[in-house]
């Protein structure tokens, strides 16, 4: 079955609507540097629009914190790059996203692969009530990537790359679920990994946790960028500051100002930026 | 405080040693409640050794394995009555626990948002039917349909099985476990839609979120979470299906006898109870309708300690899903 043509997300009909840019010319290769593009992307639950338009370039092999007030829309942009809001009926959206150069709503993509490229953290550990060793097996299980033979090797190196190898290797069999919160999420990370994916999306993954295993997740998010694109979205902007390369500020669904991270924290250009950085509202 | 040294003495006593007369009462109604309801137990289970001491001392342990029920002649054997209690309620079961746990999977995971709630409720009301309407619906409706269409059919594909052989009847073991099943449905049905609807969205965007389809995502981990409870509903249904007298007495025939074939009639260890119990005369025919309750009783009993048994393996690593029973 497939997912997109059950769910009732769809794009607005426009009158006299262009071709989209992949339409009208043969896919430009790939950027080199760009891994994601936001085009005008608007995104709307029922009558509520909350993203009125974002414009923005991802870059890759970069970790791009995204930051805002609450229900300034920017979980549903994360959560629009992988076309996991568009299953919650009666949401819709307008312009583009473009992952790699191609549209996620292009006829070619598919949501289930697309979700298989682009991995997921959530905000609280969510680790399937199996063991360990299946919960970074599910993925590549699922969707056919490896031999089972080779099952064994891709889990411990997903394991390793999301530091928790060491501390789960004679437990493989235990529940995904007996680890600790920040033994859980680091679970979820490599459970993502598994799916060997470009990108990885992170939903506030630190809220749910106590500052040490904070601390090791964003060490561990500075490791991951040198093989994945990384975006993260967080309420904490020390968190942004110490883990991004770039940050884009959004709020009431428009982004405010996006660059370089140290730029936005010491010298935004906007004031709205620079009167939430500096915790005068939000 | 301006005045430290004289707090000024209290006129009321102070709430804390208020006598609370309304809770003390309402504790004592409960627990007399509360340990009211195994008394009650324990006196049932006495009762029925009482009343059932003349057919054990005369039948013994024979008596669960004869096959002979003879009123007359006062010899009584209720094999025939747990083998179809049993068949009845695992027949019934096999129909209606892949239709009820696919109604529950659609009704949670993909049926329109408008038509959740309402076909819900419809299911559910099937359940407060009473049983005597089911089995005057079965005896006018089903049975006819069952005998002239459904049965010949089947046997004219399946009819190389023994279960499918030899003549038709309308009232027999398939008909009454097609009632079973319909009566058992809307309860196997509502709780697991219930603990389905447990399963924390979390967990369903995991496996979207790695690529999984809804499909997937339902099977390789909707279910796998809630499975505990899946299981409880399942046993659930299993003892109204044990239990149910009414409709199946209606519909199965009722006669002392195991047939391989499904198409003709037998008995039930509920459906014998009731009907001989006003037409029992001799004291031995009574005491032995006894004995058949208390099996039934310890049958029961027997089957629910195995489920609970099963949940609690089944549930460990997962940490929720049965938490709605």
């Amino acid at each position: 079955m497939n997912v997109t043509q059950a769910e009732t997300s769809m794009s607005l009909p426009t009158p006299g609507r262009q071709p989209t840019l992949s339409e009208r010319m043969p896919a430009p290769p790939p950027s080199p540097t760009i891994a994601i593009e936001a085009r005008g992307f608007r995104f709307s639950y029922g009558a509520t629009e909350v993203l009125h338009g974002i414009d923005l370039a991802i870059q890759r092999n970069a970790v791009t914190a995204i930051i805002g007030p609450s229900g300034c829309g920017k979980s549903t942009f994360l959560r629009s790059i992988n076309r996991l809001n568009e299953l919650i009926p009666g949401t819709r959206h307008q312009g583009d996203i473009l992952v790699d150069g191609s549209s996620i709503y292009g006829r070619g993509t598919d949501a289930v692969s697309l979700r298989q490229r682009i991995g997921m953290v959530f905000q609280r550990p969510n680790p399937f009530p199996k063991s360990i060793f299946d919960n970074v097996a599910y993925g590549p299980v699922l969707n056919a990537l490896v031999a089972q033979r080779d099952l064994p090797d891709l889990v411990e190196q997903c394991l390793r790359q999301a530091a928790l190898w060491d501390e789960v290797k004679d437990r493989l069999d235990e529940p995904g679920t007996s680890l600790s919160g920040g033994q859980q999420q680091r679970l979820c990370i490599a459970r993502a990994l598994g799916n060997q994916p470009e990108t990885l999306l992170m939903d506030e993954p630190c809220s749910a946790l106590d500052p040490i295993a904070t601390q090791r997740i964003e060490e561990l998010i500075d490791q991951l960028k040198q093989d994945f694109t990384i975006v993260i979205v967080t309420h904490n902007m020390q968190q942004a500051a110490r883990v991004s390369d770039y940050t884009g500020f959004i709020d009431s669904g428009r982004l405010i100002e996006f660059g370089d991270t140290n730029q936005i924290f010491t010298a935004p250009a906007n004031e709205r930026t620079e009167a939430y950085i500096t915790g005068r509202f939000g | 405080m301006t005045e430290p040294d004289s707090p000024a003495p209290p006129r009321h006593p102070p709430a804390l040693e208020r006598k609370s007369y309304g809770d003390r009462i309402f504790k004592g109604m409960l627990t007399v409640a509360a340990v009211g309801l195994p008394v009650l137990l324990g006196f049932l289970v006495f009762e029925l050794f009482a009343g059932s001491r003349e057919a054990i001392a005369r039948f013994g342990f024979g008596f669960v394995t004869s096959s002979t029920w003879d009123p007359v002649a006062e010899q009584f054997g209720a094999w025939p009555l747990i083998f179809g209690t049993l068949m009845s309620a695992a027949l019934a079961l096999m129909i209606a626990v892949p239709l009820s746990l696919g109604v529950a999977i659609y009704l949670t995971e993909f049926a329109p948002v408008r038509l959740r709630q309402p076909a819900a409720f419809v299911i559910e009301l099937l359940a407060a039917i009473p049983s005597v309407v089911y089995g005057l619906w079965g005896i006018f409706v089903l049975i006819p349909v069952l005998k002239d269409s459904v049965f010949p059919l089947l046997q004219s594909v399946l009819g190389f099985l023994p279960f499918f052989q030899g003549p038709i009847y309308g009232p027999s073991m398939l008909s009454a476990s097609i009632i079973l099943a319909i009566m058992v449905m809307p309860y196997i049905m509502a709780v697991s839609r219930e603990v389905l609807l447990a399963v924390p969205a979390s967990q369903r965007e995991a496996a979207l979120g790695l690529g999984a389809t809804r499909w997937e995502a339902v099977v390789t981990t909707v279910v796998p979470y809630a499975r505990s409870g899946l299981i409880g509903a399942v046993i659930l249904g299993l003892g109204r299906a044990l239990g149910e007298t009414m409709a199946v007495t209606m519909l199965i025939g009722n006669r002392h006898e195991i047939a391989a074939s499904l198409f003709a009639p037998g008995y039930t260890m509920a459906a014998a109870i009731a009907n001989e119990f006003s037409e029992a005369v001799t004291d031995i025919h009574l005491s032995s309708l006894a004995y058949v309750a208390l099996l039934l009783f310890l049958i029961t009993v027997l089957i629910n300690a195995g489920a609970r048994l099963l949940i609690w393996r089944v549930s460990r690593g997962t940490t929720a899903g049965s938490r709605v029973l």
